[in-house]
């Protein structure tokens, strides 16, 4: 992400919310230790690099300041890889349904 | 202006901005020091006809009831001789945003509306997000979601991140946190700023948006068997879900009916730990919301949760997330219907349940969820190992929250845990007695208790008694 963002870019805003001593007070240790922080999407206003300050336009017409983050982002999620230890559930199971015993007789 | 954005600043002026963003005066409704009158509360809502007739505006509801002819088959193959019961699910991931959550959504969208709100709000990390997101998109409003979704690696839950998205696609802005409580506070500056609605999960519109799936569910079940099911199983978090559809099938005249709530159990994970936070392989249906909202349904974010689950639930089940990853492939493998695993947590009880009982028992699956990227069991399991969890198939007995989800090698291994009840009924009297202090308590507020805990009045003088003498020690 070396590139400038352009005025109305998608783009990632980062912001923290609350520094670590300032966090609420029932809050565990290794959270308290912690800053909260704060990401939000919107339309670049001017541009900005990455790193520097800027400011979005959200889709509901905030406008919000913070450290630019991510341009057009993805999000990054996915289906995950193939897990062995259930790969060959479906054959255990139909095995079991296809050796009979368990009749589906309505009431 | 200069308005006070400290946290400190902020949550002192919680009632106010609640007042204002909800729109109801719960101080009305108080009846005793603990008491309110919460059938007036709930009455906000309007009844179930009319909550139909809103839903089915925008789409929602009116879900199919499957029978499980083949996971009902293995169910038999498992239960003793005449034992096996039918099992049935309701597909709530046909609901416009893909879970039960639109019914909740839509009347808070639609009053949000009525009433003149320039938008809608939601704390939520889950699938209610993606539903207001939606409804609010139909009812042409605003809307903003606030999520808990990273940890301060900036590593975000695949679930949540997937919700995000969902919201995003409906054209809502999404404010994406680390974990922490302080999210409320986060919502409460959003809500003031803004002036919108806050859609909150607790308010008698989303509870009473359910009572439609109870209700709907047994007029399913009489028009095409006779009668109404013998036993509900519900995915049980923050209770909304339970006291719903409990309170639809009362309507619906279903009150021989047993609802059973089901929680995953994630015991000894800390929800506001950002260690622990992303050694959940579950995000929602979990005990971590499940007891503490059971035993103090008041920590919500308006100040009377409208739902109540321990008034409703006959009986509380733990199953693992192994477990509940394992029937999830059973469902797409036997029945051909892939759904999110958490929607599935009732399933993975059913199973068990159901070989409890005779074969011309019914027991039905309240609801399914959508499933899709990061909220699938290879999404999620695959997260697990990334963050040190080991996956193994063996005994779910061995399932250690946070440390090993256990795969089962059988079906005949599929367990339920009982969580009694009469814990969480102490609990929820001794945290009662804590917020009333040195007020004496009035025949009102025994009345209240007695309804709260789903017991008469003298169970409530003798618990409360154990709850003090344990107090005192
Ligand atoms: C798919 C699904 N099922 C069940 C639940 C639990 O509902 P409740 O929080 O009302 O108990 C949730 C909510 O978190 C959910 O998203």
């Amino acid at each position: 992400m070396s590139d400038q963002a352009r005025p109305g870019d998608w783009v990632q805003i980062h912001r923290v919310v609350l520094p670590p001593g300032e966090r609420a007070p029932q809050v565990p240790p290794d959270t308290q230790a912690v800053p909260l922080e704060m990401w939000v999407k919107g339309f670049l206003l001017g541009a900005a690099g990455p790193g520097e300050t800027a400011s979005v336009r959200t889709v509901t017409g905030r406008v919000l300041e913070g450290r630019l983050v991510g341009i057009w982002p993805a999000p990054g999620h996915d289906f995950g890889a193939p897990v062995p230890e259930l790969m060959t559930v479906g054959g255990e199971v139909r095995a079991r349904l296809a050796q009979g015993g368990g009749d589906a007789n309505r009431g | 202006m200069g308005r006070d954005l400290s946290y400190a600043g902020v949550m002192g002026r919680r009632n106010e901005i609640m007042l204002k963003a909800v729109g109801i005066d719960y101080r009305t409704y108080s009846t005793g020091v603990l008491a309110f009158d919460y059938e007036a509360l709930m009455a906000e809502a309007g009844d179930v006809q009319e909550i139909r007739r809103i839903q089915r505006e925008t789409h929602v509801g009116d879900t199919p009831l499957w029978e499980l002819g083949n996971i009902t088959r293995l169910v038999r193959t498992l239960a003793p001789p005449g034992k096996g019961a039918r099992i049935f699910v309701k597909d709530e991931a046909a609901n416009p945003s893909g879970s039960f959550k639109a019914r909740r959504a839509a009347l808070s969208v639609y009053n949000a509306a009525r009433k003149g709100y320039p938008g809608v709000s939601a704390a939520t990390s889950g699938n209610y997000g993606a539903a207001v997101a939606s409804q609010a998109a139909m009812r042409s409003v605003g809307c903003i979601i606030i999520q808990e979704v990273f940890d301060s690696r900036g590593i975000g839950q695949p679930e949540i991140v997937e919700k995000g998205r969902a919201c995003e696609a409906y054209g809502a802005e999404v404010v994406q946190l680390t974990v922490g409580p302080e999210l409320f506070y986060v919502f409460l500056v959003t809500l003031e700023e803004t002036g919108y609605f806050n859609a909150s999960l607790y308010t008698p519109y989303s509870v009473a948006g359910i009572e439609t799936l109870g209700y709907e569910l047994a007029e399913q079940m009489v028009a095409r068997e006779g009668r109404p099911p013998d036993v509900v199983v519900v995915t049980h978090a923050g209770g909304g879900n339970v006291t719903g559809t409990a309170r639809g099938l009362r309507k619906a005249g279903a009150t021989a009916t047993q609802v059973v709530g089901v929680s995953v159990d994630l015991t000894g994970l800390h929800m506001a730990s950002d260690r622990d936070f992303n050694r959940k392989s579950f995000t929602t249906g979990h005990t971590g919301f499940g007891i503490p909202f059971a035993t103090w349904p008041d920590r919500a974010d308006v100040p009377r949760n409208a739902a109540r689950p321990l008034r409703y639930l006959d009986r509380l089940v733990l199953v693992t997330q192994g477990e509940v990853f394992y029937v999830t492939e059973l469902l797409a493998q036997l029945e051909g219907i892939e759904r999110g695993p958490a929607g599935n947590t009732s399933l993975a009880a059913a199973i068990v349940l159901a070989q409890e009982l005779d074969r011309d028992r019914i027991v039905v699956v309240q609801e399914t969820e959508y499933t899709g990227a990061g909220k699938h069991p290879w999404a999620q399991l695959t997260f697990s190992c990334k963050n040190g969890i080991t996956v193994e198939r063996g005994d779910p007995a061995d399932n250690a929250p946070g440390r090993r989800i256990v795969l089962p090698e059988d079906p005949a291994q599929l367990r339920v845990k009982e969580f009694p009840l009469d814990n969480i009924r102490r609990s929820y009297l001794r945290n009662a007695l804590s917020q009333a202090g040195d007020r004496r308590l009035t025949p009102e507020d025994y009345r209240f208790l007695a309804d709260e805990i789903g017991q008469d009045e003298d169970q409530v003088r003798s618990l409360l008694k154990e709850a003090a003498a344990s107090e005192a020690n």
